[in-house]
C-alpha cells in the first residue's frame, strides 16, 4: 500500500447568511472536489453551515512567528486606535 | 394481503439492511474523511428505515413498532432487494453497491413524493435530499476508481461484474406494485428503470467500465428469498433484541 498521503486542505465554513466563512480546520483529500465533500461530512454534520470554502495548505503563506514581537507589539500601546474616546450623543441607544 | 404494508416493508428493508451493511465500515474507512462519509450514509439509511417501519407499523395494525419490525421478524420476512445485502467487499465494491442502489433511489423518492399516500410522499421528499448527495458521493468514487489506475479500473470492474446480476431484483414488480400503482401510490417502476439505466451508462462510460455480458438475472428479495448473506446480517442486527427481549437503552 502506499504512504503517500493526499494532500492536505483548510476548511472554512459559512455558519449562515451574512456572516463571514471561518476557518473550522483541516481535512486530506485528493483534490478539490472531494475536499468540499469530505468538509461536508466531517465539519457540517451538525448543521454548521450553509457554505464551504476549501483552499490547499500549501497555498496559506502565513507569517512568521519568530517576528510576531515585531508584526503586533507595537499595536499593544496604541489604544487610541479602538474608537472608545468619543462621547456618544444622547438619543443613540443602540451603540 | 395488506399490499400498502407489503410495499412499505420492501423500502424500509432496502435501507435498513444496506445501512447495516454501511455501519460495517465504521471504523474501517480507508481514510478518516471517508470512514464519516460512509457512516454519514449508514445513518441517513437507518433513519429513512425508521420512518419507513414506523409507518408500515401503523398501516398493519398490529401494534408492531419501528424496533419491533427491525429486530423482530424471520429473514424470510425481509424484503429487501438481494444488492443490498452483498457483503462489503473492498471499497469498490462498496461503493458500486451503493452507486447502483442510489441511481435507482433517487428517480424512485423524485416520483414517490407526489404519491397519493402522503405519508410515503413525506419520507420520500426528506429522503430523496439524502440520496441525492449518497449518489453524487458513489457516482464520483466510481468515476474516479473506473478512471484511476490499473488496479482501481480492474476492482471497480470487478465490482461491477459481481452485482450486475443483483440489478434486475431492484425493479422487480409483482401484484404489490400493480396494486400500489393503481392506487397512485407507487410509481410507474418503467419509468424509474430509464432514468436508472441512463445514470449507470453514463457514470460508467466515464468510469470507462464496461456492463458484463453475462445476462444471468437473480431475483428473490422481494418475496423474502434471500443469498446466503442474510442469515448473518440478522444475526448481528437482531443479536441484543433476541438475546435480551426489551432491552432499551
Amino acid at each position: 500500500m502506499s504512504k503517500n498521503e493526499w494532500p492536505l486542505w483548510e476548511v472554512f465554513i459559512r455558519s449562515k447568511q451574512g456572516l463571514s466563512h471561518k476557518h473550522v480546520g483541516s481535512l486530506r483529500a485528493a483534490d478539490a472536489q472531494m475536499a468540499v465533500e469530505n468538509a461536508r461530512d466531517v465539519y457540517t454534520r451538525r448543521s454548521e453551515g450553509i457554505s464551504i470554502w476549501v483552499i490547499e495548505s500549501k497555498d496559506v503563506y502565513a507569517s512568521d512567528p519568530t517576528e510576531a514581537d515585531a508584526l503586533f507589539e507595537p499595536a499593544d500601546s496604541k489604544v487610541y486606535r479602538h474608537p472608545t474616546f468619543y462621547d456618544v450623543p444622547d438619543g443613540i441607544s443602540h451603540m | 394481503m395488506n399490499t400498502l404494508f407489503e410495499y412499505t416493508i420492501r423500502l424500509a428493508d432496502d435501507s435498513l439492511i444496506l445501512g447495516h451493511r454501511m455501519s460495517e465500515w465504521c471504523g474501517h474507512g480507508p481514510i478518516l474523511e471517508e470512514d464519516i462519509a460512509l457512516t454519514n450514509i449508514a445513518l441517513d439509511l437507518v433513519g429513512q428505515a425508521t420512518s419507513f417501519l414506523a409507518y408500515a407499523g401503523e398501516t398493519e395494525g398490529k401494534k408492531r413498532d419501528a424496533d419491533a419490525l427491525a429486530f423482530l421478524r424471520f429473514d424470510r420476512e425481509y424484503k429487501n432487494a438481494l444488492l443490498v445485502e452483498q457483503p462489503n467487499g473492498d471499497f469498490g465494491m462498496t461503493m458500486m453497491r451503493q452507486f447502483l442502489f442510489d441511481a435507482f433511489r433517487k428517480p424512485l423518492f423524485e416520483r414517490l413524493q407526489h404519491s397519493s399516500d402522503k405519508q410515503l410522499a413525506a419520507i420520500a421528499e426528506k429522503s430523496l435530499k439524502e440520496t441525492k448527495y449518497h449518489l453524487k458521493h458513489s457516482s464520483e468514487w466510481v468515476i474516479r476508481l473506473g478512471d484511476g489506475t490499473e488496479e482501481s479500473n480492474g476492482r471497480i470492474q470487478d465490482a461491477l461484474n459481481t452485482l450486475w446480476r443483483y440489478t434486475p431484483d431492484l425493479f422487480y414488480a409483482d401484484e404489490v406494485d400493480q396494486e400500489m400503482q393503481q392506487q397512485g401510490i407507487a410509481p410507474d417502476m418503467a419509468a424509474v428503470y430509464a432514468d436508472w439505466n441512463a445514470t449507470v451508462q453514463h457514470v460508467f462510460q466515464e468510469a470507462t467500465i464496461e456492463i458484463p455480458s453475462n445476462n444471468w438475472k437473480q431475483t428473490g428479495g422481494r418475496k423474502g428469498l434471500h443469498s446466503e448473506h442474510m442469515g448473518h446480517i440478522l444475526a448481528e442486527l437482531q443479536y441484543m433484541q433476541r438475546a435480551y427481549p426489551n432491552m432499551e437503552w
